[in-house]
């Protein structure tokens, strides 16, 4: 058991510390930019702030997991795509259309109690994710169309979405700029005052009951079984009388309901309203934390931990180190770059193949040759 | 084949063996070295002696079969000379001098060279751009001249009997033909050692034997030929000299006029071997299934099944014999539920089965045994215990609800596991970790080890040893007597014959005869797969 999680982490730990070595080196080539001369103790002062950021007290820790949330669940959007053998790259507009209906709802119901107005625009938020996840899975499983072009595609239709409804029907009264209505009483409470940074809202806590559910659902049940199988060997599962086509959908729409709830409790939580030109990168974030958590629900919330830990940190780094926060989106690059390269962490750390088992990675190289499914 | 062996050249079979002290110092004699020496070969994996002080030579111009079960050094062996692996122990000679190999490259550039199991060819370029693929010589590195090109390739086709066309796509070529690709991308390379890993795995008898003379031929103009198969009738027919491997050693070594298939059966498995297991009498019941007026199209729309009708008797064999591609294939896949039949009906223990699906037909007491047991039988990444459980995982004991019962699913593992004689560490590791022998038993303990009305068995030996063979045999007859309706697709004559009860012979779509099984004529059924009998029936007529 412990041995196979050393295996199981081995290619993540190894990527993460070439990232980090990568890092350092960037930072120590630029540094004469920032003090006058090459500092090679530049990359510890910058971590050590990353780490102090995140970790080393009450409000860090509270900042970083308001920042892993949507992370997670995002990431666990991707991760039952690679299970399925499916590489969902909408987590975006998944995202995005949840956090708009989330919006739209919470608006509409700012003055209903919160007991009811809070559990209404989750629901919407998921509803909207789900059927957005839908419709890629419907095209995958009935007509072939490949769901890595149909979700890139949703996304920029996401995007779309959200102008139109934000500076059109929702768009708030008299605003200064194009976006919703206050949320009001749908507001997460916040329950962890953390005094400054993001509030501890109460939709922190989701992932952590969110994750336990989805490793019950893959490992403990026929549902689970099914969409591991049909991504496994998809002639298999239908050998052994599953459908390939029902459990596609599924996965994709399970998938999307998880961002769209991310996406809802972005807005319930953190920013209380929509603004038109909404931006995330979450889709692609989620795709990193996937990969990092090896598509395990464990691993999924471990990953998005740590790259919440890098953007709460983020602040105190740019004030501590002079590194701007932008160090952060290279460090995560670097990791992806590592991840999806995987032959060089193995040869540096001199890792078997076939000790790690690169499932998930197949699924992103061979998504781009897949064949409409069977039955 | 038999009238050719006179002219064969006569050292393979007539010297001294190779090791013998004094064999290349005798200078009055004419004695060419061997093109290959490998001498006590000894190379350790980790808690395996893979190969244990093997020694083996090769002559110019001989076929030499090495001979074992799946997982007793072969493979092992050939990487060392390929260079893809380095011994422990050992020494590599060619032509008398020690070589170290570094790697295939190396190995090519010796001239040894090896045709796999799984071709390595690129599908979209023709055949001659296959063969000249990497070829520094060709005089335009960027651009080849493909009326050139062609011209050699057809050349070098036709010096050894066969006639391709140089200018065809390599994904358009049946398996037979692609591997003749590969054997000549071999002698354009100047290969004088060619090694061919179990080439008959995937090849019709019709195309073995074409095969075969290819090699003879190749053998005859002076190329060293080492065959590694563990088809005992294969290497009788086609080697010069036999060196048979068991557990990494080397167990014996036979020429073919001085051994026959029992002896080289007991010198692979260790033991007596049955190598045609003893059926018995049948005793056919009640009709279980009922094919009739059955049309099937193939994945391109193409009715490749056509009004096909039979009926199998519960406790009875009904053998499809036929080449493979003759339909049968769409046949299984319609009867077992994986293909929607065109036409015609399907009954099974009088239910109409024509449209159900594989879940319905697995619940009426449908099993099947797939060819392709990776693509269908089993999912290699799950342990042994979910794929013994990967038709029933949905059903109690296995599941209550949408929960699975783990416990349950590891009980019936670890019982089919021990009942079907898997060879495992434990039910929990991976399908993928197991031997091609031990993976088609456990498929075999999975379909087999249940209430069944009908069994269906597609290919269930192909690429086995002989001792998974007469395992698998046996327990197919336990079936039948147990009362079980089977219908065995394969296209191994010898397995049909051996099994069946009754015999249909399959020809482009459509059954042309049906025989019984213990008096069918062996020729007369090969006669009847090659042609579909039009011309025997004219025969019979006139006689």
């Amino acid at each position: 058991m412990i041995a196979r999680a050393v295996r199981l982490l081995s290619l993540p730990l190894g990527a993460i510390l070439l990232a980090l070595v990568v890092g350092a080196i960037v930072m120590i080539a630029s540094s004469p930019l920032v003090t006058g001369h090459f500092d090679v103790t530049l990359p510890l002062t910058t971590y050590w702030a990353l780490i102090e950021g995140s970790l080393l007290s009450f409000n860090a820790i509270v900042d970083t997991i308001v920042n892993a949330a949507p992370l997670i669940l995002v990431g666990l959007a991707v991760g039952l795509g690679f299970k399925a053998g499916l590489f969902n790259i909408g987590g975006q507009g998944q995202f995005l259309v949840g956090a708009v209906a989330a919006a739209g709802t919470g608006a509409a119901l700012a003055g209903s109690p919160t007991a009811i107005a809070v559990p209404v625009a989750l629901l919407a938020g998921m509803v909207a994710g789900a059927l957005y996840g839908f419709i890629p899975g419907f095209l995958k499983a009935y007509t072939g169309a490949h769901e890595v072009v149909t979700t890139i595609m949703l996304n920029y239709v996401a995007i779309q979405i959200v102008s139109f409804l934000i500076t059109g029907p929702l768009r708030a009264p008299g605003a200064s700029f194009a976006r919703s209505d206050d949320v009001g009483n749908a507001a997460l409470p916040a329950v962890l005052n953390a005094g400054s940074g993001h509030p501890g809202h109460i939709g922190i806590f989701v992932p952590f009951l969110v994750v336990p559910l989805i490793w019950w659902l893959l490992f403990k049940t026929t549902a689970g079984f099914e969409l591991r199988t049909v991504g496994a060997n998809p002639d298999a599962a239908l050998y052994a009388g599953m459908r390939p086509r029902r459990v596609i959908v599924l996965a994709l729409t399970f998938g999307g309901m998880l961002a769209g709830l991310a996406g809802s409790i972005e807005i319930l939580g953190v920013t209380g309203y929509m603004p038109a030109a909404y931006s995330t990168n979450i889709g692609f974030d989620a795709i990193t934390v996937a990969l990092l958590g090896r598509a395990h629900p464990v691993g999924i919330l471990l990953g998005g931990l740590l790259l919440g830990a890098m953007r709460a940190g983020a602040g105190l780094m740019q004030i501590q180190a002079g590194i701007p926060v932008q160090m952060i989106d290279l460090l995560q690059g670097v990791i992806l770059f590592f991840l999806a390269a995987d032959v060089i962490v193995r040869r540096v750390f001199r890792v078997k193949a076939a000790d790690v088992g690169v499932d998930e990675l197949q699924t992103v190289t061979s998504s781009y040759a897949g064949k409409a499914p069977a039955g | 084949m038999s009238d050719e062996s006179a002219t064969h050249p006569p050292d393979g079979r007539t010297l001294e063996p190779a090791l013998s002290p004094d064999a290349g110092t005798q200078p009055e004699v004419h004695v060419r070295a061997p093109a290959l020496e490998m001498r006590g070969i000894t190379k350790r994996y980790p808690g395996v002696l893979a190969n244990d002080n093997i020694s083996l030579d090769v002559k110019p111009g001989e076929i030499h079969a090495l001979l074992g079960e799946n997982g007793a050094g072969k493979t092992t062996l050939m990487n060392i000379l390929y260079g893809l692996a380095r011994p422990d122990d050992g020494a590599i000679l060619l032509d008398g001098e020690e070589v170290r190999i570094a790697g295939p490259s190396d190995a090519i550039a010796r001239g040894i060279s090896m045709v796999h199991q799984h071709f390595m060819l690129v599908p979209v370029l023709t055949v001659a751009e296959n063969i000249l693929l990497g070829d520094e010589t060709m005089a335009n590195p960027i651009f080849l001249d493909r009326k050139e090109a062609n011209e050699r390739i057809r050349l070098l086709g036709q010096r050894f009997g066969f006639d391709i066309d140089p200018a065809e796509k390599v994904g358009r070529l049946s398996v037979g033909w692609q591997q003749r690709v590969e054997i000549l991308k071999a002698i354009y390379r100047d290969a004088r050692i060619m090694v061919l890993d179990e080439p008959t795995a995937v090849l019709t008898p019709q195309e073995t034997k074409e095969i075969f003379a290819v090699l003879r031929r190749l053998a005859d103009e002076g190329h060293s030929i080492i065959f590694i198969s563990h088809k005992l009738y294969e290497v009788l027919e086609i080697a010069d000299r036999i060196t048979v491997i068991r557990r990494g050693r080397v167990v014996g070594e036979r020429v073919p006029a001085d051994t026959d298939e029992d002896d080289l059966a007991q010198l692979m498995v260790g033991r007596d071997v049955q190598l045609i297991v003893d059926r018995g009498e049948s005793h056919p019941t009640d009709i279980a299934l009922v094919v009739d007026h059955l049309s099937v199209k193939n994945d391109r729309g193409n009715e490749v099944v056509r009004d096909v009708g039979f009926e199998v008797r519960s406790g009875e064999i009904l053998g499809i014999a036929g080449v493979a591609g003759n339909g049968q294939d769409e046949l299984v896949e319609a009867i077992v539920g994986l293909r929607r039949p065109s036409g015609g009906r399907i009954e099974l223990d009088g239910h109409d089965a024509t449209h159900m699906g594989p879940r319905q037909m697995h619940t009426l007491g449908l099993s099947f045994v797939p060819a392709d047991r990776h693509r269908f039988g089993l999912v290699l990444s799950y342990s042994l215990t979910d794929n013994l459980v990967l038709t029933d995982y949905y059903a109690p004991p296995y599941a209550r609800g949408i929960v699975r019962d783990d416990a349950a699913s590891h009980a019936r593992a670890v019982e089919a596991i021990e009942q079907f004689d898997v060879r495992t560490p434990s039910a929990d590791v991976t399908a993928g970790t197991l031997s091609g022998g031990n993976q088609q038993k456990l498929v075999v303990a999975r379909e087999f080890d249940r209430d069944l009305r009908l069994l269906v068995l597609d290919q269930p030996t192909r690429g086995l040893d002989v001792g998974s063979i007469e395992f698998i045999h046996r327990q197919t007859i336990k079936k039948r007597d147990a009362g079980t309706a089977i219908v065995l697709v394969s296209a191994e004559l010898d397995e049909v014959l051996e099994l069946s009860d009754r015999i249909a012979v399959m020809y482009r779509g459509q059954i042309v005869a049906v025989r019984d099984g213990r008096t069918a004529d062996r020729e007369e059924i090969g006669l009847l797969m090659a042609t579909g009998g039009r011309k025997v029936v004219a025969g019979e007529a006139a006689s």
